[in-house]
């Protein structure tokens, strides 16, 4: 085997699917994972979802693998609370707060960190999502009986938050600065379908207006009020900032490797510099199934990639290219919202179901090819598409499968 | 080899299905069931692929 020691850091999603299929390919020599958080590897998904909802107590976010099972079935030297400094890539050590890691093959999987509003002063009652601490901090609010909640920005952690508030029955006003939600995610059309669904619900949503500041009480620290760019006001003893994630790059500057919003990868997920693979939220790379490069901050994409990277930096010379089609989902309410593939196209057909209803699938067309589908409680059909989507169906065929299936 | 299904755990995201069609099916019910119970040695590798891609960790390959 060419690689004597794979070194992966990030101990989340992309990180432990990558130690693990390192083990699976057969690789028996020493495997290093390196890890900021002071946790094992857990589960993001649930923190805006069923970790919020009221409970004597919160549930503990699933941990994908016990510590006795990543050391000793995996044979993983496990740095956990040790965050990387940096990287020399051409000496291949990879420097530590705490010393320094030399390696034959890195991976790069330091995921992303939750977006704060610029230009705001740091006032309590205001989170973001992205960590269990972070939703540790927001269950504790809504528990001790949050008036007005406002969440900031209409993507899905945001819609989540407003889901979660609505379902213990407390007023809650999402302020977002696109037209609609969602609207990179799953395009203007569809975006305004989900607008409704939180209409339906009782969520106060603002579209097309902005965060001017935030004030807080006389004489406190607390937030109590948040300014919009049209000039006007909403109480607010809990603000969620749900804008949008950044990839965890701030630690390779200087390394000479290419950094675009995430860090750039070949089809392959390598990075250029000799051994370095990267994956996850972190990475953007080509995906060959659409011809574009792309960064997703999807749960199935990073599982895929994580262990992807690691078969190929165990393997260069014989190194794939990884290929998906993107999915992700959402739950919202007591709906379960479903996208996969790419969102922009030239045609958005509503095939079954209507927007107004509780249920449909609606496909997304470029040229003569189904590229996308969303789907709200379409749970049987929507995934039925990932496979259609991979092997490049045409637009016509994907609508006579969908007749078909009636 | 078996394939076990937590439908406790099981929400339904069909990734299972988009791996083996011809082993997952998300029913209307809206939880994966098996569709055969002939499962071969060159499945192995898909099927652990489905395992491990489960976002609610609700498959169990044994044996
Ligand atoms: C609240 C929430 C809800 C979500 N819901 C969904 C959903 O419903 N569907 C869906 O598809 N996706 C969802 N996601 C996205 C999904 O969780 C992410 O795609 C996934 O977590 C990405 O995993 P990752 O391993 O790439 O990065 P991350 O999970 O971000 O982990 C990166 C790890 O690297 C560590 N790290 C960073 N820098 C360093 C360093 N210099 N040295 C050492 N360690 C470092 C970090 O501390 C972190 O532990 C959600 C995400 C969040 C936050
Ligand atoms: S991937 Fe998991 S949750 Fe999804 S249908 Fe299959 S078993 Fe169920």
């Amino acid at each position: 085997m060419s690689t004597s020691r794979l070194v992966v850091v990030g101990a989340s999603l992309a990180g432990l699917r990558a130690v693990e299929a390192a083990r699976r390919t057969g690789y028996d020599g020493p495997l290093t994972l390196v890890g900021a958080e002071p946790h094992l590897p857990y589960d993001r998904p649930p923190l805006s979802k069923e970790f919020l909802a009221p409970a004597p107590q919160p549930p503990e976010p699933p941990t994908h693998r016990a510590e006795h099972s990543l050391r000793a079935e995996l044979d993983v030297d496990l740095r956990l609370g040790t965050a990387a400094t940096g990287v020399d890539t051409a000496a291949r050590v990879l420097h530590l707060d705490d010393g320094r890691l030399p390696y034959t093959g890195l991976i790069i999987a330091t995921g992303a960190t939750a977006r704060q509003l610029p230009n705001t002063p740091e006032l309590a009652g205001v989170h973001t999502l992205r960590t269990v601490e972070d939703a540790h901090r927001v269950r504790a609010e809504l528990d001790a009986g949050a008036r007005n909640v406002v969440v900031v920005g209409a993507g899905f952690i945001g819609s989540e938050v407003a889901a979660a508030v609505r379902k213990r029955g407390l007023p809650v006003t999402v302020v977002e600065m696109a037209p609609v939600p969602l609207v990179r995610a799953i395009g203007e059309q569809m975006g305004s379908a989900c607008a409704r669904l939180h209409e339906r619900h009782g969520t106060d949503l603002r579209c097309g207006v902005g965060v001017a500041g935030l004030e807080a009480g006389e004489g406190t620290d607390r937030v109590e009020r948040v300014r919009l760019t049209d000039g006007s006001t909403l109480d607010a003893d809990v603000v969620v900032v749900g804008t949008g994630a950044a990839p965890a790059t701030g630690w390779l500057a200087g390394s000479g490797l290419e950094i675009d919003d995430g860090v750039v990868c070949d089809e392959t997920l390598a990075t250029g510099a000799p051994g370095v693979y990267a994956a996850g939220d972190v990475a953007r790379w080509t995906n060959p199934a659409f011809g574009e490069r792309m960064r997703l901050e999807h749960w199935t994409t990073t599982a895929e990639q994580g262990a992807a990277a690691a078969r190929n930096a165990l393997r260069p010379v014989e190194a794939q290219p990884f290929e998906t089609v993107p999915y992700f989902w959402s739950d919202w309410y007591e709906h379960r919202l479903q996208f996969i593939g790419v969102p922009t196209a030239e045609e958005v057909r509503v095939v079954t179901g209507d927007t107004d209803s509780e249920s449909f699938l609606a496909l997304y067309r470029q040229g003569d090819r189904v590229v996308g589908a969303l789907g709200l409680n379409e749970r049987k059909l929507v995934m039925k598409f990932r496979r259609l989507i991979a092997t490049r169906t045409s637009w016509r065929d994907g609508l006579d499968y969908v007749e078909g299936t009636r | 080899m078996k394939i076990h299904i937590d439908e406790d755990k099981c929400t339904g995201h069909g990734v299972c299905e988009a791996i083996r069609e011809d082993v997952f099916e998300v029913g209307d019910d809206g939880v994966a069931h098996l569709i055969t119970e002939e499962l071969t040695e060159d499945m192995r590798e898909d099927l652990q692929d489905a395992c491990d891609q489960c976002p609610t960790q609700a498959l169990r390959l044994e044996g």
